[in-house]
This record gives C-alpha cells, structure tokens and sequence, in this order.
C-alpha cells in the first residue's frame, strides 16, 4: 500500500515546496555563526604543531622557546597534558576510532598533532608553535599499496562484509564469450571542507560547552564525556551550521580534543582552528584503492560472471578499508558475482568515510569496466547497462523496495541528446576541433536508515515546537526538517520553532550515509503523530468537539487544526481543542529506526543516470567537463530546490574525482606535499559550465515512513565514471587512473 | 611597539591601536572588531572564503597586513546590506540557492559585488564563471552562483540604468 | 609567523635605505611573501612596507614610444589598462590569466617579478632545499617532479619560475629599472633572474637593499601587438599554475615573419626566452612547418629532470599553436577565458 505514507504525512504544504533555506539571510550577511565564530570571554588562543616526519619518535621540542614568546600563555605537551578518563588509543567498537592526544612520543603518520601552544592572541600561539621547533628519531615511512603483503580485513567502511559473492565467477568467465579483466586506480583524498576543524572550548568546573562542527552531535558528547569522565548531561556540544563536512566531521577527532584539554590545562575558554595544511593528516581522507575488474558476458553481451576485488590502505594503528567493490553487490545483474578486499598498513592518518565512501572509488573503477566490457561486445553503453539491468539485487537477491532506474537512463538521456553519440572513439569534434567525448555512468547510493529521537509540542496559541540535535552541514537540514515537522504538525512554518544543532535536544544521530533527513525525519514525523495522537484523543472523544467520535485515525492536522477526513469543512482549531481540555499544550517524543522486516525483505537504494560530455584538447590533454546531465530517483524529495543542489554538489565531486583531486604523496617522507588549496585541487566555478539535474519521480513504500531515500552522496557516484568514460571516448584512450591528468592523454 | 592606523570599516571610521603588525586584515575584523562573517578557509589566498572590499576592489583579506592599509576603506558582508534590505547580490543567492554550507558564502558574494563593479563580465556567463573563479566553493554552488551574479549584475544594471 | 620590524618608507632612497639591513625584506601588495611568512619558508626580521612610496603606481606612455610601469601598479589595472593591453595584448591576457581577482587586485608588478617559486619542497621546511638553506641538498630530485623543470636546471634545484606575466614581458624585451644605495641601474628582464646553477638560492641579480622601482618596455615592443597571444595549460580551468605556457609575438610583413618573439613558461627558474626558436622564424613562412621547426629549436636542450618529460612533448606542441594564433591575430576582444585552451578565440585551426 504505497499511500498510506503519503497520506499520513500529506497534512500541509510544505513538503515537496522548492523553499528557499530559512537560514540563508544569516548565511548571505555573515550572521550565521559557525564554531570558530564563537569568542566566549577571557578567550585563548591555540595552535597545533604537527609532525613533519610520517613515522619515529619526537625526542626535543623547544618548549622554552615557545613560551618565552611573547604573548604565549602555555604549552601543552605530553608532559603536562591533562590527564584523560579514557585511553585514547581505547576502540570498543569499529565506530570508535584512535586518536593522537599527545599520550605519546611517537608519530605515526605526517601532520600528526605533537604539541598544543597557548596565547593571548593567534599570531603569537601560532609563532610560538613555530619555535618549538620538533626534534625527531626517524624512521623510514612505509607508504603506498605496495608497501607489504595485503591482508584481508575483517570489515570494510562501517561494518560492511569484506567479502560477499554469489554463484560461480570462475565458471561464469570460463563460459564467457567475451572477458577483460581490467585494473583502475584511485587517488587518496581529503575531505577539506572550507571550514577547516575548529574548537571554542569553555569549562566551568566539571560542565563543558564546546563549540565544534559536528554531523553527529551526540557521538561527540559521549566521546568527550568519556575522555574527560564527565556525566554527558554536563557535556553541551553546540553546532547550528557546519561549514561543510562531507564526512570529515562525523567523529570527533584528535585536534578538537586537544583544544578542550587546553582549555583545561589553561582555565580559560580556548579556541583551537586547524590550519589547512592540518586538515591533511588528522582528521581522515579516503584511501587510495587499486581495483581489479573480472567480466565476462555471453554472445548477446550478457553479463555471466563479474568479479571486483579492492585493495586499500588503513593507517597503521587502526582501521578503516574504503569498501570500493561493495557497489558491485547491487548494481548489475550477473547469474555469478564475487566482490572481496585486501588492506596495507601504511603511515598516514585512518582513513575515513568521504562522500560515498567506498560508493564513489567503486563506481568509477565499475563504470569503467562495464564501458570497456560494452566496447568489447560492441554494444552502446547505456544499452549494455539496459541488458544488464538488476531486476533483483544480484548477490542478496532480494526485490529491490523502489527502482527507477530505467527512468532515470530514459530521461537522462533524452535530455543530453544520448542519440547523437558516435559509436567508434575520437569521431567528435566540436567547431573549434577540440575532441568531443560523451559518456555515461550508472549513479547508485543505499537507502540507509539510522536511528534518531525527535520531540513535538503543540501550545495552546496555536504554535509548535520541533526539537531535535540535528545537523546542517549545507544539505539544508534547517530546511528540509522544518518542512516535516510543519506538516507533521499540521502548522505553517512560520508558526513553528524548529530547534536544531545542540546535543542537549533529542539525539538526531548522525548526518552520515545520505540518510539523515530519511532518519531525523522520521522521528519528526513519529513525534509529531504522536503529538496529534493525544490532540485527536482530547478532540474526538469530547461531545463539545465537532470531531467527537471520529476517532484518532479519522482525523488529520491542517492549518493549525484537526479536520475530519470524511468531512474537511468540520473541525477545530488546536487552540481551541487545548483551551476546552485546559491544557496549554501537548508534547510527546518519537523515535525512528530501520525497520528489520522491511529491511530483511528489500534492497534499499536510491539510482540514477548520469550523461558526461567532454571536452578535450588533442594536443594537450587538458580536460573541460562541458556538460552534465545527472537523472537520479530517491524516493520522495521533501525540497526540490535542496535536492537539486545536493546532486549538483555531488556530480561536482564527480568532476573532482574524476580530473582533480589527489594527494600527492612523497613516497621518502610520507608528506602530503600539497596540503593546501592552491596545489590540491577541487574544481573551481570555470570548471563547471553546465549541469542539470532531473529528479526522477518514485515512490518508496518501505524505506521510511515518509517514503524518502538519501540525495547527498549519490550524485558523485556515477559522474565520474561518465567523465572518464567520455574522456575515453573524445580521445580513445583508457586511462584507468584517476585523476585522469592531461599528461595521461598526451600518447 | 604599537601602531596606530585608521581603517574605514563598513562605512564606520575607526581609529585602531595595533600591538602587532603580523595582524592580517581578516584576523583584525574576525579577532579584534569581532566581523566574523569574513571567514579563514585557508589563509594563504587560495579558497577566496576571506574576501573583502578594500577600497573598493575584492582582495583576500588573509593576504593583507592590517598596517599597510592605513586609511584603507574596508567594506565586508556585514556591511553589505541596507538595514533590512538585502543587497541585490545576497538576495539573489538565496534566490539561486548558490550556497550549501554557507562558509564560502560571505567571500563569494562580496566577491561577485566586486566583479560587478569591475564591469569586466557583463551578462557573459563564462565571463563571470572566470571571474569568480578565485573563490572555492567545496559544497558545489556554482550553477547557483553563476545564475546568482547574472541576475544580481543584470538588476543592478537596471537600477542604474533608471537612475540615469 | 615570526616577529619583525614593520617600517614604512617614505621614499625610495629611504626605503633602499632600510632594506639594506641584513634580514631585511620589501612588502609591497604582500600576496607572496605573506604566504612564504605563514608557511615559515622566510622569516624577515624586518618588512619595508612601499606600498606608500608615491609615483610608483602610473603606467605611463613614453615619448618615444614604448611604456613604463611603475613598480607598486596592480595585476589588474595593468592589465585593464586599455592603451597597454592595446599595445602589449599578450601582457594583459597573461596577466588575467594568472591567479584569482583577487590576487590579481591586490599583487603588484615588481612582486610578480619577485615571486619564489611554487616548488612543493621548497614549501615545505621539512624538505632539504638548496634556494632556502644552501647546500642542504634538493628533496626534489627523485620526488614528486611532475611540474618541475626542462629546461636550465641543475642537480641542485629543478625549481621553476611561476609567473604568467614575466612571459610574455621577457619576450618583449621588457628592461626591469632598479634603485639601489648607488642609484638607479637597469637590467634586461630576461637577465633579471637567474638560473640556479651552483647558488640557487641567488634568484635575482638583486643586490640587498636594491628594489625595482619600475619596468619598461622598449619602443618596438607594441610592434608586435597584432599577432601577440600569451596560452596556458593548466591542471584545472582557470586559478591554477601554468603547467607549461608560451607568449608568442610576431611581424608580418609580405606574408613572412619579420621578427618573432617566443617565450615559455613553467619550463625553467626563468621566463625562458626561446631565441634559438626566434631565429627559426625570422624571414620564415608562418605555418606549420616552420612553427614546429621553431618547437624543436627551443626544445632542443630540454631534458627531464623527473617524472616530466611529458612537459617537453607539451611545450612542443604549445608553442606550435600559440605561434599559429598568434600568427591568426590578436582577438579584438579579452576572452572569456584568457590564455585558455577552452577559450573561444583559441580553436585549434583557422
């Protein structure tokens, strides 16, 4: 019964409006506060020094130095750290992660935090920081993907199977007509939101109140409170606006810590803000993979065996393996699928989730090999990807809960004039004789679900309150949110007081896995039911109440009142409904979970289609990503506006993955010899000529309550396997490395 | 040593007593006259996200020391708006959704005021696609920005061209 | 950053004066050195601020031709001034090709010329390098070389020059005028910087103390104005370093060159001068037999010194095709996107 989610949360208007953000007036005149905004008084200021070696000990750091600096209040090194409530190097659970507190000498990968510098103002923390000039006993550093045997994990990403596989890959290439067997290569990233990792730190006794960009503000309550044996209740972790996260900001990492010991160590609030070249060490990146590629196919270009096997690097001291071939499991059909990985240590910081992580390496090296295995049958690629078409996930085997992927190709398509592709390589011109490529790529993202509380008040004036410690990192959670709870309410926005950001309010999880708005509005949505539940109860069950003996399911909220569904032109304001019962409000929590039986019973993802065209150089290789069509179908879209520009982002990244980004590695050292804006590239406006997005109409009945899949990370998968695809075909050369650099198509 | 400058703040003339002269211009509004809408992505003049106006041209305010620009005329997005009224820039990127998270946003628009005045792009998007190009934006706004500048650009031409 | 004393000139004498110091450093918009500062790659004990000196911010038309640019004039205004880019098209378009507008806004002629390079182990303290601490060795040789040099580089250091502007100014013959303590003295741009040969750290002939105060471009320089592009490769569309670039300038007359000038970019620790390659094209048909008979000239003595050979292939290529815009025109108009290979005015044939 698809529509009972609809019509349950169908009270008002608000959901599926293309709103503007309701915070963009803060955002446009410089009013919305982001953490290192923040300047509590008798505020300090510290600065990190961080380790120039990947991998020894530090043996000398010229405290004295330092703090003869003036200005400087204090140095903080593992000598008179505050002492910690938990072991930082504790893991209880894979989610938990180790983290550099100073609780020892030894450096375990570049830019590692060695020491902290204290002062009156920022120039003089971040001279004194300079001074202390670190002494160290190297050791060689152990870097890249050959550096040791690799070992098979026991998870991938978070908790993923390391392995999964169905039917007989040997067998089915061995049947094949056709076989490739093909290896890409991914680059290492870091995530780089604009706003570097910052921390304002207060203490007051043993309460604290930080400051700090979070995609899971609870997590990082907990976390402080255990390092800091503090009771959570007297933790407060404060953040309304996150100035993009994309994954870096799901934990709480060392040099956020560090700045809250500071506080400690100084008595004073302290404000701690990583400098860019910090952000490429400490606070995760996505992991180089090397991913090799078996397929075979029958004479009609049938899929018989595909086989995708991932080798990636974790940090030495913990875990995390980018789980690349995990995309495999769901994606196209084959009687026979083996998907597996294998990890190296090596000497860098733990890698950790970035937008689609494991999706958006997976999906570049996967794409590139369905391109390949289409040329090699002679097919065009999107009909290839047609004639292998997924009508149940092809390892679990389970129906899929929604997919319109067919759309997305169809519409997707049309739109970018797929018709008017040239079959053979290197055929296209444009007027000006630069080469022409177009290409396509296959968008895939899980419908995740998580779990989240949520509280809903209605008050005898008529308003409502939301409350929840949700996050907005740029998705629109402000937005998107308040529409849910608007409707759940069945009040206009304007009547609502939507509370957000803070982990003193219900716990809204984590704003991870493209599935916070399915999650945290959900619970909305559960609390808010439950709130019109009671005012139902006090309505229906009143003689004096129009809605007398309608019954809770036979009523609904609009507008600021409860109407009968059998009748709309019979009902009662909420004011009046509270005033007659003599309460002056009604409030009530809700939850939201994965349902395990849905969940068991249907593959959850939302899909798409994305149409690259190129533009390239035949003489110098340079690269112009000319135009992209992206058509994606999420399930229910709650603000179109925001969901487009999460697909635009996304397929942004796609240009980034597929042409920019990498960080560039000094094999000797272990350094990130580009750890800054100029020389790490992320594309730039010109980069970016034209992009459209087309959201596909679904409709989900059992990935949620409210029917929605996640739009945040689906739009880099796909896209870069389009451009590098397009690349292949304006220039006829495979280049399965990605960055694809001008250089690799100077032949 | 102290250093005594006077700087023009968003219209306001302010005397300012400096006891450092490594103090930037963003770190002087950020840290010591508290206008943090001006932000610190990377503080070496790579992502743009510290742009400000200064005497009437879009710098990056990291790169700037506060005692060279004695008498300088320093217009930050705090001091964009009139009162209540948005500057045809801003509403035109909440209009055009041309920013997610928001941080780069504040050296995005004052950049696009600036590239306005420059006069250089006119209605040519890719002109303006260039134009902006010194500002990062990590969330992927530009389709938005771009679409915001040209609308900001074609009004304000509008207004000009009315009041001539 | 570490502390220093901030002295603001109120002349060039005094200025000179100041610099002179051991330590000592001019601060002019401070784009670069800010950036040096903050990464701890220089730490002046002293900045001499000029931003303030007067007269040092006019573009000026000579008498006899030819132009003067002060030293303090702004990327931007030189390159929005319309009678110079009239006259030195190829200036203006490397000079909007270079950085951001902001950076551009803000950087000064003399510090353009004054620019370290963007070596990465010259950016990093942790690395051995002979420009910052002489003798210590270069971390580049057997590093990350991809941008490296071609061409004029020496076992210690493979450094390259990074600007846009000095390229096409180098091939115009631009002459750089200095103060110093003794007076002035003027100096050939394309003697201005030095290769790194056995002192990498010495960039420029710059005495201490000594400060540009402006740069000339001679009266035959606007000659080339017809048939004058500047292009750039770049690993992205626009803000990014060159990887390789060329300024190609020529005269025509009879339907042969009367003269070329050819320059490249991202090649060497200087804006490289193809002379070799000038000769190739003096009296020659345009076209592109000689164009590329003009690529293997100025590429005859480059070699890798890394992971960049494709650089030589890449400049070969280059200066085929800037010789053959050049050669179609100069584009009335500034393009939407300068010195791009995506630009309008750059198809690849006419």
């Amino acid at each position: 019964m698809p529509d009972i989610a609809y019509e349950q949360a169908r009270h008002g208007s608000s959901i599926g409006q293309p709103l503007t953000r309701r915070d963009g007036i803060l955002k446009v005149t410089g009013a919305a506060t982001y953490a290192a905004d923040n300047r509590p008084e008798g505020l300090l200021h510290a600065v990190m020094a961080v380790s120039r070696i990947a991998r020894g000990r530090v043996t000398h750091l010229d405290v004295a130095a330092a703090k003869g600096h003036p200005g400087v209040v204090a140095v903080m090194t593992g000598a008179n750290a505050p002492k910690l409530a938990q072991d930082p190097d504790a893991k209880d659970n894979p989610f938990m992660f180790r983290l550099d507190l100073l609780q020892s000498d030894q450096v375990r990968y570049a830019h590692q935090p060695i020491a902290v510098v204290i002062a009156e103002t920022l120039e003089a923390a971040t001279e004194g920081a300079e001074l202390l000039a670190p002494r160290y006993a190297v050791e060689p550093a152990r870097i890249g993907l050959d550096v040791e045997a690799p070992q098979e994990p026991e998870a991938v990403g978070a908790g993923d199977k390391t392995r999964a596989s169905r039917g007989d890959v040997e067998a089915g290439l061995a049947e094949a007509e056709r076989r490739i067997e093909t290896v890409y290569e991914t680059a290492a990233q870091y995530h780089n939101p604009l706003e570097p990792h910052a921390v304002v730190a207060q203490w007051d006794g043993d309460r604290l109140i930080v400051d700090t960009p979070s995609q899971a503000l609870a997590t990082a309550q907990m976390r402080l409170a255990a390092l800091f044996g503090l009771d959570p209740k007297n933790v407060l972790v404060r953040s309304p606006f996150l100035g993009g996260g994309f994954g870096s900001k799901g934990f709480l990492f060392g040099p956020q810590v560090l700045g809250v010991m500071a506080a400690k160590l100084v008595g004073r609030p302290v404000k701690l803000v990583l400098r860019r070249e910090q952000m490429f060490g400490p606070v995760g990146h996505r992991a180089e993979t090397r991913q090799t590629l078996r397929l075979g196919t029958d004479a009609s270009g049938a899929l018989t065996a595909l086989d995708h096997h991932t080798l990636t690097a974790t940090s030495s001291f913990d875990d995390f393996y980018e789980p690349a071939s995990a995309l495999s499991r769901y994606l196209y059909a084959a009687p026979a699928v083996s998907t597996g990985h294998s990890g190296v240590r090596v000497d860098t910081g733990t890698p950790l989730f970035m937008r689609a992580p494991g999706e958006a390496s997976g999906s570049v090296a996967l794409e590139g090999a369905i391109d390949e295995m289409a040329e090699a049958c002679g097919l065009d690629p999107l009909d290839f990807r047609l004639k292998n078409y997924a009508e149940a996930e092809p390892i679990s085997g389970r129906p899929f809960s929604s997919k319109a992927l067919r759309e997305c190709y169809a519409q997707g398509a049309a739109r970018f004039g797929w018709d008017k592709r040239a079959k053979a390589p290197r055929s296209m011109r444009d007027s000006a004789g630069r080469l022409v490529g177009y290409g396509v790529g296959t968008a895939l993202f899980p419908a995740l679900m998580m779990q989240a509380e949520a509280r809903a008040e209605i008050r005898a004036d008529g308003t409502g309150t939301v409350a929840l410690g949700a996050h907005d990192m740029g998705q629109g959670a402000w937005t998107a949110l308040a529409q849910i709870a608007a409707d759940g309410l069945g009040i206009d926005l304007d009547r609502l007081d939507f509370q957000s950001g803070r982990s003193d309010l219900p716990n809204a999880g984590i704003a991870g896995g493209s599935a916070h708005t399915a999650t945290a509005g959900s619970a909305i949505h559960s609390a808010t039911s439950a709130v019109l539940a009671q005012l139902a109860e006090l309505a229906t069950g009143d003689e004096r109440s129009p809605l007398y003996g309608a019954g809770n399911a036979g009523v609904f909220a609009r507008g600021g009142r409860l109407l009968r569904r059998d009748d709309e032109g019979r009902g009662e304001s909420f004011a009046d409904i509270l005033a007659r019962a003599g309460r002056a409000s009604v409030s009530a929590e809700g939850k939201a979970a994965p349902d395990p039986a849905s969940r068991e019973a249907y593959a959850m993802h939302a899909h798409g289609a994305v149409f690259a065209e190129v533009s390239v150089d035949p003489d110098f290789g340079q690269i112009r990503v000319t135009r992209l069509v992206g058509a994606f179908a999420a399930g229910r879209i709650v603000n179109p506006r925001l969901v487009t520009s999460q697909y635009y982002g996304g397929m942004i990244w796609g240009v980034s993955f597929a042409l920019h980004e990498t960080a560039v590695l000094d094999p000797r050292s272990g350094r990130v010899m580009n750890a800054n804006l100029g020389e790490y590239h992320v594309p730039v406006n010109a980069d970016v000529p034209a992009i459209e997005a087309i959201l596909v109409e679904e409709h989900d009945p059992h990935v949620n309550p409210l029917g929605i899949k996640g739009v945040g990370e689906i739009g880099i998968t796909g896209t870069a396997g389009a451009i590098a695809n397009a690349v292949y075909h304006a220039t006829g050369i495979r280049v399965r490395k990605t960055p694809i650099t001008l250089d690799r198509l100077l032949g | 040593m102290s250093f005594s400058l006077t700087l023009t703040v968003n219209g306001e003339t302010r005397a300012i007593d400096l006891d450092d002269p490594r103090v930037t211009i963003l770190d002087l509004l950020r840290e010591r006259l508290h206008l943090t809408g001006s932000k610190k992505g990377c503080d070496r003049g790579q992502c743009g996200a510290c742009t400000v106006l200064v005497n009437g041209r879009r710098v990056n305010s990291c790169l700037a020391l506060a005692v060279s620009l004695d008498g300088a005329d320093v217009l930050t997005i705090e001091g964009l708006a009139r009162g209540d009224a948005l500057h045809p820039v801003q509403a035109a990127f909440i209009d055009h959704d041309g920013f997610q998270c928001g941080f780069c946003t504040p050296g995005q628009i004052m950049s696009a005021v600036g590239l306005i005045r420059e006069g250089q792009a006119g209605d040519d998007p890719e002109r303006v696609r260039e134009g902006m190009s010194g500002n990062l934006c990590r969330c992927g706004a530009y389709i938005g920005i771009t679409q915001a500048v040209l609308e900001a650009q074609a009004r304000l031409a509008s207004e000009q061209g009315e009041a001539a | 950053m570490n502390r220093f004393d901030y002295v603001r000139a109120g002349s060039v004498a005094e200025a000179v004066a100041a610099a002179a110091e051991p330590g000592a450093a001019y601060l002019a918009a401070g784009t670069n050195l800010l950036d040096l500062m903050k990464g701890g790659i220089t730490r002046p004990t002293r900045l001499v601020d000029v931003t303030h000196l007067p007269g040092l911010d006019r573009i000026e038309a000579l008498p006899g031709g030819g132009h003067r640019v002060g030293a303090l004039v702004r990327n931007s205004d030189l390159a929005y001034d319309a009678e110079f880019a009239r006259a030195y098209p190829a200036v203006a378009e490397a000079l909007l090709s270079g950085a951001s507008a902001q950076l551009r806004n803000a950087a000064t002629l003399a510090g353009n010329l004054m620019q370290r390079t963007r070596c990465p182990y010259f950016y990093d303290p942790a690395s051995a390098c002979n420009k910052r601490d002489p003798g210590a060795g270069c971390d580049a040789r057997g590093g990350e070389t991809r941008l490296h040099a071609v061409l004029g580089w020496s076992e210690r250091c493979i450094a390259t020059h990074p600007s846009d502007l000095c390229v096409p100014l180098v091939a115009l013959d631009a002459v750089v005028e200095i103060a110093g303590k003794a007076g002035t003295r003027e100096v050939a741009l394309e003697a201005f910087h030095r290769l790194p040969g056995d002192a990498p750290e010495r960039e420029t002939v710059l005495e201490p103390g000594e400060m540009i105060v402006s740069l000339r471009l001679p009266q035959d320089a606007a000659a080339f104005a017809g048939h004058s592009r500047y292009l750039k490769i770049r690993d992205r569309t626009s803000y990014a370093f060159a990887v390789v670039s060329a300024s190609a300038a020529l005269r025509l007359e009879g339907g042969r060159i009367g003269a070329a000038r050819l320059a490249l970019g991202g090649v060497a620790l200087k804006p490289w001068r193809a002379r070799a390659a000038e000769a190739v094209l003096a009296g020659a048909e345009p076209g592109e037999a000689s164009f590329r008979a003009a690529a293997d000239a100025a590429l005859a003595e480059a070699r890798p010194s890394g992971d960049n050979a494709f650089k030589i292939e890449l400049a070969r290529r280059l200066i085929v095709r800037t010789l053959t815009l050049a050669a179609a025109g100069t584009p009335e108009r500034m393009l939407a996107l300068p010195a791009s290979a995506f630009a309008d005015g750059s198809a690849l044939h006419a």
